[in-house]
């Protein structure tokens, strides 16, 4: 018999309510708990996009940057161009590394026979992109034959999608071009996974972008070269400079206001949970008025109903903590899939990332608010005297 | 003093200050109880029976007087003092029982013993269930007892920490006559037998009989015999 079995025999006499307080605190915790994992998970995420990128500064035709590096990480269309001029300048620079140039060109096409549409996205390669990103490997097939031929090399999805193996003939609507397969990446989990690649030369002729291209992705021998890289590049008309590292910081700035909403809604609900805790232990001091009376006539102290009234507090929001932890691994899945379709970028993987330490800190924090919800309550407990305790009316 | 002597009140007065008037409750009691009394305190309603023994049993503070409980002077003494002084040497028996609704029989009479920092084992608890013929219930609710059985079980739980001095408060109020007559005995028993010094404010004549002394209060004031 101690403080800890009366707080649990106690919540267990009233069933209902206590069933309704920790439904509350367990509703706060699984919201904050699916934003912190959110937030690792996403970081995590776009990390990995990026650094799978395989370069560390991107060059694009001026305009926003960042909508640039958004369409480069994501695709889509409405890309400026630049011209190809630039990236002959570029690689004579001896800081470079490796330097790809790419063209991308995005195209609707619709199957006349189920009636289905969608957006196709092309991409113009150099050979540069596979010393760019050694760790892309052929599922099937190899490299293109020449720098100007008729062929693909299809993203592991894009070929899922396009049900095309090595040998068949892809057809792109609009331009009339007829490509030959000649091979198929394994799959990256990267947007790489829905491109289709045609050598750089191809795509410009194919889109009709002669000497044009969207993007040099390079990286540098030397990452500590980079500020000096970036400010020689600034002074070249009609170009700009990306780091991936701003590419990152601003998608995660353009995700801020969506967090700072997301958090919002989970401090409230934190303070409603709070605010809840404290009433219905409140209530039930009042509801034991009498028995606490009792107690303190027994000789407990007013640390001894201090402390059975604080326990009481803390073990509700245990249980919160501990099944709004379940809600939000449960939940994780279905949140995962909204998120994906509310925003306007989200990266391949996991978004998110559930770690034990996050769960253990939520329930720990769920406990620690309860301490503070559980002061009041049992403060009031403590002092009350035990005569007009007992002798209160129900 | 005699060395007996467990409880003495001189000129112990208790008021209440209400917005219009002052109430006196007990007014200008002397008193002595020693040890292994068994005595009644009798009176009509609103004669200061409950609250002398408020006032006896450390719960609620003096207004003029003095109050010497276990040879401690109980006037002025600070809350925690007074818990101390209750800890193991005072029990209550309430007329509503008052067990904890969620403990069972032999968890209520646990209790006391925690909170005096010396926690009494169940086959102890069990005993004093068995004083009152109640060890078949230990481990029932109050709910699921009678109310003779609850008060009996009120009563094994006053006892659990070796206490000196029962204090109860209409013991039978909410007892039909076959459980008061439970409750006459069970007293009788405790008194005769273990020695328990007993106060019982009550208006049960029966329960006033049995007991050994009758003090009656008029108007917060003993009536002298």
């Amino acid at each position: 018999m101690n403080a800890f079995r009366i707080a649990l025999r106690t919540l267990g006499r009233r069933r209902i309510r206590t069933a309704f307080t920790i439904g509350g605190v367990a509703v706060a915790v699984a919201v904050l708990i699916s934003l912190l994992a959110f937030d690792v998970g996403y970081q995590n995420a776009l990390r990995r996009d990026i650094d799978r990128m395989g370069y560390q500064v991107l060059v694009t035709a001026k305009g926003c940057p960042y909508e640039a590096a958004t369409l480069m990480l994501k695709g889509g269309g409405g890309l400026r161009y630049m011209e190809q001029d630039v990236y002959d300048k570029i690689i004579q620079d001896e800081r470079i590394d490796e330097v790809a140039p790419q063209l991308v060109a995005t195209v609707f096409s619709r199957d006349e026979g189920t009636g289905q549409s969608g957006i196709s996205m092309y991409m113009g390669i150099a050979d540069s992109h596979l010393r760019l990103k050694p760790w892309v490997k052929f599922r099937s097939g190899a490299w293109f034959s020449s720098d100007s031929a008729d062929e693909a090399i299809l993203g592991y999805e894009a070929a899922e999608l396009e049900q095309r193996e090595v040998g068949d003939r892809i057809f792109i609507s609009g331009v009339n071009k007829i490509l030959t397969v000649v091979g198929v990446f394994e799959r990256s989990g990267t947007q790489d996974d829905g491109i289709i690649f045609l050598p750089l030369a191809t795509a410009q002729e194919t889109f009709e972008l002669p000497g044009k291209i969207s993007g040099i992705g390079i990286r540098l021998k030397d990452l500590g070269d980079l500020p000096g890289f970036e400010e020689d590049l600034y002074d070249e008309p009609g170009i700009q400079v990306v780091s991936m590292a701003q590419v990152k910081g601003t998608i995660l700035n353009l995700l801020s206001s969506a967090r700072t909403l997301a958090s919002s809604i989970a401090a409230v609900a934190i303070i409603v949970a709070v605010i809840g805790v404290m009433n219905t232990v409140l209530m039930s001091v009042f509801d034991r008025t009498k028995q606490i009376g009792v107690m303190k006539a027994m000789g407990a102290s007013k640390l001894d109903v201090f402390r059975i009234v604080w326990v009481e507090t803390a073990l509700v929001c245990l249980f919160g903590g501990i099944v709004g932890a379940a809600l939000a691994m449960v939940g994780g899945s279905v949140a995962e899939r909204l998120i994906r379709g509310i925003l306007p970028y989200a990266p391949s993987g996991r978004l998110v990332a559930f770690s034990l330490p996050l769960i253990l800190a939520a329930i720990a924090g769920a406990v620690g608010i309860g301490l503070v919800a559980g002061v009041y309550p049992a403060s009031r407990a403590a002092s009350m005297r035990p005569v007009q305790a007992i002798r209160s009316s129900d | 003093m005699n060395d007996n002597v467990i409880v003495s009140a001189h000129g112990l007065t208790k008021a209440y200050s209400l917005p219009a008037e002052t109430v006196v409750a007990v007014d200008n009691v002397d008193l002595e109880i020693r040890g292994g009394e068994f005595v009644s305190l009798m009176g009509p309603s609103g004669s200061g029976k409950t609250t002398l023994l408020d006032l006896i049993g450390c719960l609620d503070s003096i207004t003029e007087g003095s109050l010497r409980v276990f040879g401690h002077e109980v006037s002025g003494a600070r809350e925690d003092a007074l818990v101390r002084l209750r800890r193991g040497r005072i029990g209550f028996v309430f007329q509503e029982f008052l067990l904890l609704p969620e403990l069972t029989a032999m968890e209520n009479v646990q209790l006391p013993s925690v909170f005096a920092r010396r926690p009494i084992e169940r086959e102890r608890a069990l005993q004093l269930l068995d004083r009152v013929g109640l060890a078949a219930r230990a481990n029932h609710l109050p709910s699921e007892l009678s109310g003779g059985e609850r008060q009996r079980a009120a009563i094994a739980r006053a006892l659990a920490t070796s206490n000196k001095l029962l204090l109860a408060d209409e013991p039978t109020g909410n007892l039909d006559s076959r459980n008061s007559q439970a409750v006459y005995e069970t007293f009788t028993r405790l008194n005769e037998e273990d020695g328990l010094t007993i106060v019982a404010a009550t208006h049960d004549e029966k329960l006033g009989s049995t007991a050994g002394r009758r003090i009656t209060l008029l108007d917060g004031s003993v009536v002298p015999h």
